[in-house]
């Protein structure tokens, strides 16, 4: 079995200056993002992105931006995607990308891309930064998907330049994932017209998209310019102002120590052999800003937003370089009373731009830990500081440990941020996932926010296992050790299944077909077997089709 | 006049409803079309034109003086070959789709309005050039290229009528919505958007990208879809005249200028108003090396998924011993890291290499006819194409530079070069005052020499084109 360190790993910490295949620009209340792929600087070798296609490697910039954009020009109401390719806006993934890359890959590729695409949704949605795709070109697949995520779409009108799901016809896969639900759900295409522009492998252009609702206007050429500068005049001022200026995004320090990589705030220690992690997150110190205009002054530093930094760092590499990693185990260290002081600064500093943001910024991480397919327990241990915005994280994991030990004391705590402050996919918070089945618990709960221990905690029903210090320590190993031995794909449905209790929404929707659809496809033969579609792309075969529907 | 009585036809025209019904909708605008983006003149005179009205030997070829506008487009398909089979693919030995299959019908449709999209186009790059026509000779010529073309658009557009229900009448319709060089409805290939305001270029594009026509039919008449292999099969006989035009073109250009070389001691052609060896080379390097560019990448996916489907073949696809061609290889100098080398891949991903092939022989004749002209006029000059990698601007060579004898070179000895080797605007410049036109009957340009002989055996002085 290979337990190797992946010598070369993603990695995801990007700056303007050195982005690659975008270009950012800012004028004023609107930005440009302007796709400019380099062919020849593709993330791994082997492939290159012709037209305009991406791989991971474009897709973490695009991410970078987005959060940027977020953070350091709060002052921007609308940002218009665009391509600088002359007649292709964008050919989606790169298809030879993923006909080479393994299963795993491949999944984790379309999560990530995915999660930036609800990224932009989200930034549309809470931060009041309208997206405009001015599709300047053909927009095929995974071009279209990042069209779909912004708010309006301009396509040009030259009677050659089409919007396309080509991936059934073409590749046997699903289009984008998310696409399907996108088009139905957010764009509420008809669905039979739907089922016919995904098989239609070039695309519906022209007056055919306005009409079928597949883009929101058509502009000719020598018009389109203007079109594209009236439209993201009008999104941003239909915008309420914020902030003009923003906090600097500063690079994250780490250092790798063996198999433990440690940042200023948050560890991640692989043991390879028994193939788990332990992810430990350290509270707020003393002293930490708790106004909103200091919090503003620490900028990137200010401790929750540093610290959640550093967690979707970290569950990226894990998602992305440790794919052999089925457990992860979360603790925290620190003092519960700075934590609590924390949580009630980023409660009360509602309103202030940069504590909105904060916050959202740490539900997205909270959202990419639930959409993580890997095991997740929360080990509550003397010295844990599970309270409030950290109680998310044992709330995330699917299951918790709390040790009673009456020489150690050890407590967690519920607070009004665990109301709602953090939704999780499908808008629920995960509290009240956790009570779905006694109405009324949760808002209790909320009512008189407060520290549990152990037997409270057990009694209210917090934590899965509490157990004494003669148990504790047995208790966890054989879970732990249970566990890594069972089978990694039925934990991945079993986890999906279970973590999202409640009313679907667009975007649960999206992830629960991703995490089991694209599973699916991504493995079966006439994707990727010896003639499957994917497999034979580009090459001189045709695929063969095993025709029998399951 | 019944419809399907103005339209020569050997589809049954006049028993089919709905594609009656169709054209019924379409003929107007394309008149329209033909009104607007056709040649600028001459409209209501009488030019002396070769009319298709039948698929036979006497019938493809009819020769009368017509008004351009009233020239009977038609649609004719070269009779059915009882039986056949699907000659390549992995369908080979298939009988031959008389109906698109549904698995194909969107590449199939693509492939045709592709092809399609070219036949207007040139139209429209030429409307202009019978303002500055060297003779009445090549002045009808020209029309009989564009009545042709304009034929060869209806060959599409039956196709799309007949076979691809709604889609297909809107894609015809979108055939004439769009315009060479127009920036909100540009034709698809780019080569296509370049206009030709001089004959010389007109020559070039006759000889050079007519012929990647030439050879993109001869691969759809292998097409496991019958209906489309027997459409471009009867192309191709109109094809040959448009060669014709360009090889014997650039033929007399040549004549012209050995015999003004050889009237002045300096052997100054341009000092006499000619068009000089020198600048036909350049010509003929920046006209081949972008025709070049019409057969697409070297290595394709989408060329390998026709040949596999059975959409599109080879030029005379009975020629190969291996109709399936899935284990063949082909090898492709490429360039790596500055040196070139040799990459062997699938032969089925390296049709459009194969495509190329032929078409470079075929080239290399005709500028052999040429060079023979000036061997025989006691001159000491070589017209040479240059290699397949030069001035590229599709498939792997695109974005590196290569010498004419195709050696890799740097940005800065190509920016140094490049003049060497392709017009400047000086050039072209030089070439464009000397259009002039001339239009008495048997009259020449002086930069041009007089054809060997007329039209269908008419005299060069012949009046090919009757003013009203």
């Amino acid at each position: 079995m290979e337990t190797t360190t992946n010598p070369d790993p993603v990695t995801f910490a990007r700056t303007p200056d050195t982005y690659q295949h975008w270009k950012l620009a800012i004028d004023g209340e609107i930005a440009r993002l302007t796709m400019a792929v380099q062919e020849d600087k593709p993330l791994r070798p082997g492939y290159r992105l012709k037209l305009n296609s991406y791989d991971l490697g474009v897709d973490i910039e695009l991410y970078d931006a987005v959060q940027r954009l977020r953070f350091e020009h709060p002052g921007v109401r609308c940002v218009v995607i665009g391509g600088a390719n002359d007649r292709v806006f964008c050919a989606g993934a790169n298809i030879n990308m993923l006909a080479t890359s393994s299963h795993a890959f491949k999944v984790n590729f379309c999560k990530f891309t995915n999660e930036t695409r609800l990224a932009i949704e989200d930034a549309s949605a809470h931060s009041g930064q309208k997206y405009l795709a001015a599709l300047n070109g053909i927009c095929a697949g995974g071009g279209y998907e990042l069209a779909l995520a912004c708010d309006e779409i301009i396509l040009v009108d030259d009677g050659n330049s089409a919007v396309s799901l080509p991936e059934v016809p073409l590749l046997g896969v699903l289009p984008g994932t998310g696409g399907l639900t996108r088009l139905v759900d957010k764009r509420k295409v008809r669905r039979d017209l739907a089922d016919v522009f995904c098989t239609i492998a070039e695309g519906v252009k022209g007056k055919r998209a306005i009409s079928w609702g597949l883009v929101d206007e058509i502009a000719t050429r020598s018009r389109f310019a203007d079109a594209v500068s009236r439209r993201a005049a009008a999104l941003a001022a239909a915008s309420p102002a914020r902030s003009k200026r923003g906090i600097a995004l500063t690079p994250l320090a780490s250092s790798r120590d063996g198999d433990t990589i440690r940042w200023e705030h948050v560890a991640l220690a692989i043991e390879r052999d028994k193939r788990v992690a332990t992810l430990t997150v350290a509270g707020p110190a003393s002293g930490v800003p708790l106004d909103a205009a200091a919090a503003r002054a620490a900028g990137a530093s200010w401790w929750p937003l540093q610290a959640f930094r550093e967690i979707d760092e970290a569950l990226l590499h894990l998602r992305h370089n440790e794919d052999e990693i089925g457990l992860v185990l979360l603790r925290t260290q620190g003092d519960l009373v700075t934590c609590l002081a924390v949580d009630r600064a980023l409660a009360e500093g509602a309103g202030d731009w940069f504590v909105d943001e904060v916050r959202f910024f740490v539900a997205r991480v909270l959202r990419r830990l639930d959409l993580t397919a890997r095991s997740f327990f929360a080990l509550v241990e003397p010295g844990s500081c599970f309270a409030g915005t950290l109680f998310e994280l044992a709330l995330a994991a699917d299951r918790s440990y709390m040790l009673a030990d009456n020489d150690r004391p050890v407590a967690i705590a519920v607070t009004p941020m665990n109301g709602g402050a953090y939704p999780m996919s499908h808008g629920l918070s995960r509290l009240a996932v956790r009570f779905q089945g006694k109405p009324g618990a949760a808002e209790d709960l909320l009512a008189a926010p407060r520290a549990y221990d152990p037997t409270d905690a057990e009694e209210a029903g917090l934590v899965t296992v509490v157990a004494d210090e003669i148990d504790y320590d047995d208790e966890v190993r054989v879970a732990i050790e249970e566990r890594v031995s069972l089978s990694p794909d039925a934990l991945t449905g079993l986890e999906a299944s279970l973590r999202f209790p409640g009313a679907e929404n667009a975007d649960s929707k999206i992830f629960a077909r991703l995490s089991a659809w694209q599973n699916w496809v991504f493995q079966r033969p006439n994707a990727v077997g010896e003639r499957g579609a994917l497999t034979l792309y580009g090459k001189p075969e045709r695929p063969a089709f095993d025709f029998r529907r399951t | 006049m019944q419809l399907h009585e103005k339209i020569p036809n050997n589809v049954n025209l006049s028993q089919d409803k709905r594609l009656l019904r169709a054209l019924e909708k379409w003929l107007p605008d394309y008149l329209r079309w033909w009104g607007e983006a056709g040649p600028t003149d001459y409209q209501a005179d009488e030019i002396y034109l070769r009319t298709a009205i039948s698929v036979d030997a006497k019938g493809w070829a009819h020769f009368d003086y017509v008004k351009m506008p009233d020239y009977k487009w038609g649609i004719f398909l070269t009779p059915p070959e009882p039986d056949r089979k699907i000659g390549f693919g992995d369908f080979y030995g298939n009988p031959a789709w008389q109906d698109v299959p549904g698995e194909f019908r969107n590449a199939l449709r693509r492939i045709i309005v592709t092809q399609g999209d070219t036949e207007p186009a040139s139209v429209e790059q030429q409307r202009l050039l019978c303002n500055s026509a060297p003779s009445m000779y090549d002045c009808r010529n020209l029309f009989q290229v564009n009545v042709e073309e304009g034929r060869h658009l209806w060959a599409m557009v039956y196709l799309l009528h007949a076979y691809f229900g709604r889609d297909g009448r809107e894609e015809a319709e979108d055939l004439l919505e769009r315009r060479s060089g127009d920036v909100d409805k540009p034709r698809i290939l780019s080569t296509f958007n370049e206009p030709i305001t001089d004959w010389l270029s007109f020559f070039m594009f006759t000889m050079f990208t007519d012929r990647d026509g030439k050879y993109q039919l001869y691969a759809l008449a292998e097409s496991g879809f019958d209906p489309l292999a027997r459409t471009t099969r009867f192309m191709l006989t109109e094809e040959a005249h448009h060669m014709f035009v360009g090889e014997t073109g650039v033929g007399r250009v040549v004549k012209r200028a050995c015999e003004l070389m050889k009237q002045d001691p300096n052997e100054d052609v341009r000092g006499q108003g000619g068009i000089d060896l020198d600048t036909v080379q350049k010509y003929v390097n920046f006209w081949y090396s972008s025709s070049l560019d019409l057969f697409g990448g070297e290595i394709s996916s989408n060329a390998a998924d026709y040949f596999a489907s059975g959409l599109k073949g080879r030029e005379h696809e009975e020629q190969f011993g291996d109709h399936i061609a899935l284990h063949g290889t082909y090898r492709i100098p490429i360039l790596d890291d500055g040196k070139m080398a040799e990459r062997e891949v699938p032969l089925r991903n390296a049709m459009n290499e194969v495509l190329r092939d032929a078409y470079i022989d075929d080239n290399q004749r005709g500028v052999d006819r040429w060079n023979r002209m000036i061997k025989e006029s006691g001159i000491d000059y070589t017209i040479t194409l240059p290699s397949r990698r030069f001035n590229r601007t599709m498939g792997i060579y695109a974005g590196s530079h290569f010498d004419p004898q195709g050696h890799p070179i740097d940005a800065e000895a190509w920016e140094r070069r490049k003049y060497e080797w392709l017009p400047k605007d000086s050039d072209r410049a030089y070439v464009q005052q000397l259009m002039q036109p001339v239009l008495e009957p048997g009259k020449m340009a002086n930069w041009i020499g007089a054809p060997d002989r007329g039209v269908k055996g008419q005299p060069i002085d012949f009046e090919y084109i009757r003013r009203v």
